[in-house]
């Protein structure tokens, strides 16, 4: 018998295999104790190790697995941008007490896990790798919401986000079979042929289909009406953790959510463009209109989370060369900006016993300029004003709007932005200028999870570089990349052409 | 030229973070007056009688996305240049003679604001200004905000509750404004390459349909900035708020942006548009002019006086540009310039005021004018220059707008004109009112005499010479501006030039 041996492209898969070595390899540290205090710094190789082979096969489009993953200058670009976030996660973490609680070895091999799932998911051109994906980053997600193990509201978070994430999963899936029923073939490719071929593009299987892949993605992405989860999950979860899930979930979902929509259900484009928009806009005022009398710093930054995915989603709607560069250049922008607020987050609430309320930035400006100026330039970024990379960002999206004729959807995304400067500021306001006329007591929001007392307060810890050091870079690439953006337009706009080009 | 213009303040501003906190306020009045300097000899190398763009830098920013940064200097923007430049160091040396709270952010923030609006200026790409157009507001939101008075105990907002309106208004009118320059870029495209270069979308004019809207977006972007009547509510909160030393500044010139916006993007690229609602925004002008007369007439406080007086002005300064005539823009340009030479001394003399009599309301102030006579006859000076008195280049640019006015809308213009008389009230009502007036309340007369310092008069004075100079000479800017809006004028009327000669002799 002869037996032929698949082609197996090693390079083209190299990254998916470090990062697999690298969570064997951290979770067996945590077995052998002197190797205990490794498993951050073992991370960090992994992670270093990734980026290099994924920056190594930029510009270099192949398909892997026959044809189950598709490793192009998106994919790269996404995948860089997960594990970016992955390493300020790791940094964050440090001294974090989700982690020593948890264990860190488990901690982090559990997040180099939902990085992996997030590298693949950015590759997935096959119903069923892209199904795997998904749940391989979403189930470490699901854990490590709540290894802050001694708080109420990180175990609830983390039932929240498995509960609701199962059903995201499950529509997602749902969809799927209708898809796969109705064209024949688990690949983007044949699904876009049998739409077109056969056609199946009013089809009302097919349309269901699209219309349940939508809402299980929607459901990942926090969009509304299917955001429900984020505010509690985000508020609830190890502040580390939150800050990962804010971007790098983000960006994965929104990767396959182009590579998904745009190759496989192109040919019904005229059926799924006008839905995306208006769950787009939707999600703009809900997200908006949600955060405004947020107290909670974390929860203000889920509704804002909302907001901006509305923001992005205008960006698959186009179905556009120019629609997927400008989301990926929003989605490299956002890792920054969110960044630059989650550490500074990370370093109140374990200074001062407000956890992530809005009382513990007050009088930041005067007291500790090194963390308030990354949060002012955070909260201006989100807000897009010019001289930050979020002005580019919004920029470049309505740009692209306007050219794919969703004029409408662009004067959404600049009433939202309005509507946004009341909660962004508001932040900055508590750090720069007087305190507002205090409350009556009584009304007091309840500190975010448990109480204060069970909290480790580290009155240092604004000072210590794993903290200041994320703060301060990703405050200075947001502003850099606001008066350079050309690196990252360049950056972007390959992406862009690997999926058009 | 251009570009050291432009980032020769943030480039003293960064230095300034630097040094000892003592040493930053005198920097800073360094940083102005360099700018002053280079601003100066850009004027004097200006070739008059030219209406084509100077010092002109264009070098390829964000290439993707058709951004060029792209900026000159024209007749349109010229003396506003010069005015930005004055009265930045103006107010920054105000406030170096006094104590600042945090004074290196104090200074950081007020330079950065100059760069920002010189920018707005000197932007030769739609882009480009409307990116400094709304930067201007960031660090005015936090001058505002964090040195700015609470007014709780007059029934009023926080600082940080007015400055929060003032955003929220102005970012509504340039955010939308953001969509519609895109739109405008794409729609000139047609599919080809963008650009956003003001000279190149001057040529592939839009459609007549979307002007319309578009022309709207734009609009809103620029009343609001003004302000004009409607659109007027973040005024009077903001005003009261402000620390002086700021708001000598941002009266003086932020709302000459806007007037600036409409001839500089508005008029040349969305002629059709203009013409169609010209009316429009004659009438939102004189409700300006109307409204913010009668208010001034009805405060008592003295930021407010000199606040809706803006109002007036401004709207003034609008039907002068909508008058869609040579002598109308011109006088409109002329008197942009004018009215930020009077407004920011009135704010100076408003400071000096507060620290004296500890009150900003006029019916408490009074019995200036025998103790401190100087600076009565400094004001003086400004209030007859406020209320357009023969001689003065007030009188000159109301004349140039009137006449454009009457030439074109006559009924608007009678109207209008009803806005020159009562400009006189409420200028000279605030002259007498803190310089002669006998107060109500007893208790304050014995704060009241003292004259004007060297220090403050150092500041005042050459602002005071700056209106007399050009009341004396106000060709040195006609002549300079005529060419150009001329051009842009004669653009609109779609080609055939009007009787532009008349702009040429006073």
């Amino acid at each position: 018998m002869n037996f032929n041996e698949p082609h197996i492209d090693y390079a083209g898969i190299s990254p998916l295999i470090a990062l697999t070595v690298g969570v064997c390899v951290v979770l067996l540290s945590a077995v052998f104790k002197p190797l205990r205090r490794t498993a951050p710094l073992l991370t960090m190789i992994t992670l270093g190790a990734a980026a290099g082979l994924l920056i190594w096969q930029w510009d270099d489009p192949k398909t892997l697995i026959t044809g189950a993953l598709r490793l192009d200058d998106l994919a790269i670009s996404i995948s860089l941008i997960s594990i970016l976030t992955a390493a300020f996660c790791v940094l964050l973490s440090v001294r974090e007490r989700a982690t020593e609680e948890a264990g860190s070895g488990e901690y982090h091999a559990l997040l180099l896990g939902s990085v992996l799932g997030m590298t693949m998911l950015a590759q997935a051109t096959n119903l069923v790798s892209f199904f795997v994906a998904l749940e391989t980053l979403s189930i470490p997600l699901y854990i490590l919401c709540a290894t802050n193990l001694r708080r109420e509201g990180s175990l609830e978070s983390g039932l929240k986000y498995l509960i609701v994430g199962s059903i995201g999963s499950a529509t997602l899936l749902y969809g799927m079979a209708f898809l796969y029923g109705g064209t024949g073939s688990t690949g983007f490719a044949g699904i876009a042929q049998g739409i077109a071929h056969q056609g199946l593009a009013g089809d009302p299987l097919i349309l269901i289909g699209i219309a349940m892949a939508a809402v299980g993605l929607a459901f990942k992405t926090s969009i509304a009406p299917f955001h429900q989860w984020t505010p509690d999950v985000y508020q609830g979860a190890p502040t580390p953790i939150t800050s990962f899930m804010a971007v790098a979930t983000k960006a994965a979902a929104f990767a396959v959510f182009l590579r998904f929509f745009v190759v496989a259900l192109g040919p019904s484009a005229g059926d799924w463009q006008p839905a995306l928009a208006a769950l787009a806009a939707i999600s703009i005022v809900v997200g908006n209109v949600g955060a405004l009398g947020q107290d909670s710093l974390k929860r203000l930054l889920g509704y804002s989370g909302i907001a901006q995915a509305g923001y992005m989603l205008g960006g698959v709607v186009v179905a556009s060369e120019a629609g997927t560069s400008s989301l990926v250049f929003y989605l490299a922008a956002y890792v920054f900006m969110n960044l630059a607020a989650f550490s500074v987050i990370v370093a109140r609430e374990r200074e001062t016993v407000f956890g992530d309320d809005i009382r513990g930035v007050r009088g930041l400006g005067a007291e500790r300029p090194l963390l308030a100026w990354p949060l002012t330039i955070s909260m201006l970024a989100l807000a897009g004003l010019p001289a930050t990379a979020g002005f580019i960002g919004k920029l470049y999206l309505i740009e692209a709007l306007v050219e794919g004729d969703y004029t409408w959807l662009a004067v959404f995304i600049a009433v939202g932005t309005m509507i946004s400067l009341a909660y962004y500021l508001r932040v900055v306001a508590a750090m720069w200028m007087r305190p507002e006329t205090e409350r009556v007591p009584g009304t007091q929001p309840v500190i975010a999870g448990a109480s204060p007392e069970a909290d480790p307060v580290d009155p240092e810890a604004g000072r210590r570089w794993y903290i200041v050091g994320p703060a301060l870079l990703a405050a200075a690439a947001t502003v850099f990349f606001g008066i350079v953006p050309q690196p990252l337009v360049e950056f972007a706009s390959h992406a862009g052409a690997a999926l058009f080009g | 030229m251009s570009s050291a213009i432009l980032w020769a303040p943030l480039a003293f501003g960064l230095v300034g973070l630097f040094l000892p906190a003592r040493a930053v306020g005198w920097w800073a009045t360094l940083g102005t007056i360099a700018t002053l300097g280079l601003a100066v000899a850009a004027a004097l190398g200006f070739e008059s009688g030219s209406s084509a763009l100077q010092y002109a830098v264009d070098e390829p920013w964000i290439s993707g996305l058709g951004v060029d940064y792209s900026l000159g200097i024209d007749g349109l923007n010229l003396f506003l240049i010069l005015l930005t430049a004055v009265l930045w160091v103006g107010g920054v040396a105000f406030a170096a003679f006094r104590e600042q709270e945090r004074p290196k952010t104090f200074y950081f923030l007020m330079l950065v604001a100059e760069t920002a609006t010189l920018g707005a200026f000197l932007a030769q790409d739609l882009l480009l200004f409307v990116l400094f157009f709304d930067l201007m507001l960031v660090p005015f939101y936090f001058l505002f905000g964090a040195w700015g008075h609470d007014r709780t105990a007059e029934g009023g907002l926080t600082a940080s509750a007015a400055t929060l309106k003032m955003i929220v208004y102005t970012l509504i009118g340039s955010l939308l404004m953001l969509v519609a320059a895109i739109a405008t870029a794409v729609l000139a495209a047609d599919g080809g390459n963008l650009s956003f270069s003001l000279a190149y979308l001057n040529e592939h004019g839009l459609g007549h349909g979307s002007q319309q809207w578009i022309f709207w977006f734009f609009a809103a972007a620029f009343l609001v900035k003004m302000p004009a009547f409607l659109l007027h509510g973040w005024m009077p909160d903001a005003y009261r708020a402000a620390p002086l030393p700021a708001l000598i500044v941002f009266s003086g010139v932020l709302a000459k942006v806007g007037a600036y916006g409409f001839l500089r993007v508005v008029l040349p690229l969305f002629p059709d548009a203009t013409v169609e609602f010209q009316e429009a925004i004659l009438l939102i002008a004189l409700a300006s002019i109307l409204y913010g007369s009668v208010m001034a007439f009805t405060q008592t406080n003295v930021r407010l006086i000199a606040g809706y007086s803006s109002v007036a002005q401004l709207g003034f300064i609008t039907a002068g540009i909508f008058a869609l005539r040579a002598d109308g823009s011109d006088g409109a340009v002329l008197q942009m310039v004018n009215h930020g030479l009077v407004v920011a001394p009135t704010f100076v003399i408003v400071a000096l005021l507060l620290e004296r009599t500890g009150t900003e309301d006029i019916r408490e102030m009074g019995w200036m004018a025998l103790r401190a006579p100087v600076l009565a006859a400094l004001f003086l000076i400004v209030a007859l220059a406020t209320l357009a008195m023969p001689g003065s280049a007030n009188f000159v640019g109301e004349f140039y707008i009137l006449n454009g006015l009457f030439q074109e809308k006559i009924v608007f213009a009678f109207v209008a004109i009803s806005g020159v008389a009562m400009s006189a009230y409420y200028a000279l009502r605030l002259f007498q009112g803190t310089m002669h007036n006998r107060p109500a309340s007893v208790q304050n007369q014995g704060l009241l005499s003292r004259e004007i310092g060297v220090r403050d008069a150092l500041v005042l004075v050459p602002l005071v010479l700056c209106i007399v100079g050009l009341a004396l000479y106000p060709q040195l800017i006609l002549e300079r501006t005529a060419p150009k809006v001329q051009q842009t004028v004669a653009h609109v009327q779609g080609g055939e030039s009007p009787e532009a000669k008349l702009a040429s002799k006073p």
